[in-house]
């Protein structure tokens, strides 16, 4: 374990949490995007949580798979990002892409896509969540977007970079080339 | 009163001896009362019909018309009364409890405690409540804040017309509220004259959150900026606004597209609204 005495402060603050009958959510910080209690279907149909990479730093990123122009720039925007880590932080980087389109993101459309961009299911979480939890995700992450009557989407493109904690660190809305600012808090995340 | 609620003698009729229409009209009243009594801290709602009508943000830039389902509305915004009660019952949402992820530091602060307001508040409209905080102070209650277009809807009628924003003078008399500065108190709740709908406050009292007040993408000039906002959107890309003359709700338009979750300000509240096919039985 590389840091023995986080796991020590975890472990007594659990005790603590236990002693006072607190909710074990107590743990994460406040403004921790992972307070948020919404519940996720994975690209497996499997139910995950939002802090399923809690412990990594991760990047976040609200798409829809059907999305003609800007959603695959996302997705290679996010590539690219990953590929110009050394292998060593790639390794410790999580990636997740949460859909704002549950009826045509089901989670075979989610395998179909994950596939296609040969994304590394260990580290990559492509899924979905019913309308009410995809309108509470976009709120803590300040992504703005509507439906359509066409059924397609207006969304604002945005990569969100949280700490191992949940916390947002930094975010871009550069699509289609590395932005320097957002790639040195990155690096800096992965020490 | 409204036309979904049971009427008991009505209903009695159905049964086959007076016996058992009198037991039966016993067993109703009795359970009308308890839930009246269970719901007593809840604002009533009224029934809007449905219809179609053109906002001031276009579905679509090639789509006129929106088409609004029928829905109830709170007549009134939320009460400090109302919240208290609530906060109570929900501590994670007291202002000392709560994640600063759903409410920023400003939230409730102006309530002498956690718990507590100044009693000659109690009526006037809770404000400096977060988008989350309203969100879920509706579904504790079953309901759930109302859309931006079910807002909009509304918000078009005068005492007399669904439709009243032709009407000049009309438009005037809301436009002079949003002219008044917001400092001093807020006036209680119920006090402006119901629209046709029954509604009251929709102007001249607090802004109200939406549901979606996230999907707002029109913020004042940005669209104006070329590539990289162009590129900033997924989809259609961003949308023009529509009835320019229309003041009083592209300045609501304006403020939602500004605010984060979490934001709370001093003249913003919010009221709840529920689907139609949700009528207690």
């Amino acid at each position: 374990m590389k840091h023995p005495h986080a796991l020590l402060a975890l472990f007594l603050v659990s005790v603590n949490a236990i002693a006072t009958a607190a909710t074990p959510t107590e743990t994460i910080p406040s403004d921790s995007i992972y307070q948020l209690n919404v519940a996720l279907t994975n690209q497996d149909g499997k139910a995950i949580k939002l802090d399923v990479y809690r412990g990594h730093p991760t990047l976040i990123t609200m798409f829809y798979g059907s999305c003609p122009n800007v959603c695959p720039l996302l997705f290679e925007t996010v590539e690219l990002t990953e590929r110009s880590l050394n292998p060593k932080l790639q390794s410790q980087l999580r990636v997740l892409f949460i859909s704002i389109d549950p009826d045509r993101d089901t989670p075979k459309a989610l395998a179909s896509l994950a596939k296609s961009h040969h994304a590394d299911t260990a580290r990559w979480t492509l899924a979905q969540a019913n309308a009410t939890d995809v309108r509470k995700m976009a709120a803590v992450l300040n992504v703005q977007y509507r439906k359509l009557p066409n059924g397609e989407f207006n969304h604002a493109s945005v990569i969100t970079l949280l700490d191992a904690e949940g916390k947002i660190v930094a975010k871009t809305s550069q699509l289609g080339s590395i932005d320097p600012e957002f790639m040195q808090s990155l690096k800096s995340s992965l020490k | 009163m409204n036309r979904f609620e049971l009427n008991p003698r009505q209903s009695g009729r159905q049964f086959a001896t007076p016996g058992v229409a009198l037991l039966a009209f016993i067993i109703m009243w009795i359970c009308a009362t308890a839930s009246a009594a269970q719901r007593s801290a809840l604002t009533p709602q009224v029934a809007i019909p449905g219809g179609e009508f053109r906002s001031v943000l276009p579905p679509a830039p090639d789509v006129e018309s929106v088409k609004v389902l029928s829905f109830r509305m709170d007549t009134m915004p939320v009460t400090n009364r109302q919240f208290a009660d609530f906060v109570r019952t929900h501590p994670q949402w007291r202002r000392d409890k709560v994640m600063r992820l759903f409410a920023d530091e400003q939230y409730l602060s102006q309530w002498q405690s956690a718990e507590q307001l100044e009693s000659k508040t109690d009526d006037q409209p809770v404000t400096r409540v977060s988008w989350f905080a309203a969100s879920d102070y509706c579904a504790a209650y079953g309901r759930r804040l109302p859309t931006w277009y079910e807002w909009e809807y509304v918000a078009a009628a005068s005492e007399t017309a669904r439709d009243a924003r032709p009407d000049t003078a009309w438009r005037q008399r809301i436009l002079s509220w949003y002219e008044k500065p917001a400092l001093g108190r807020l006036p209680p709740v119920g006090k402006t004259p119901a629209n046709i709908y029954g509604v009251r406050d929709i102007h001249g009292v607090v802004w109200e959150w939406v549901q979606d007040f996230n999907s707002i993408l029109v913020s004042g000039d940005n669209r104006e900026q070329g590539d990289p906002n162009i590129l900033k959107f997924c989809g259609a890309g961003v949308l023009a606004l529509k009835d320019k003359e229309n003041y009083a709700i592209l300045m609501r338009t304006a403020l939602l597209s500004s605010l984060q979750g979490n934001y709370t300000t001093a003249s913003l509240g919010f009221r709840c609204a529920s689907d139609i096919n949700e009528t207690k039985p």
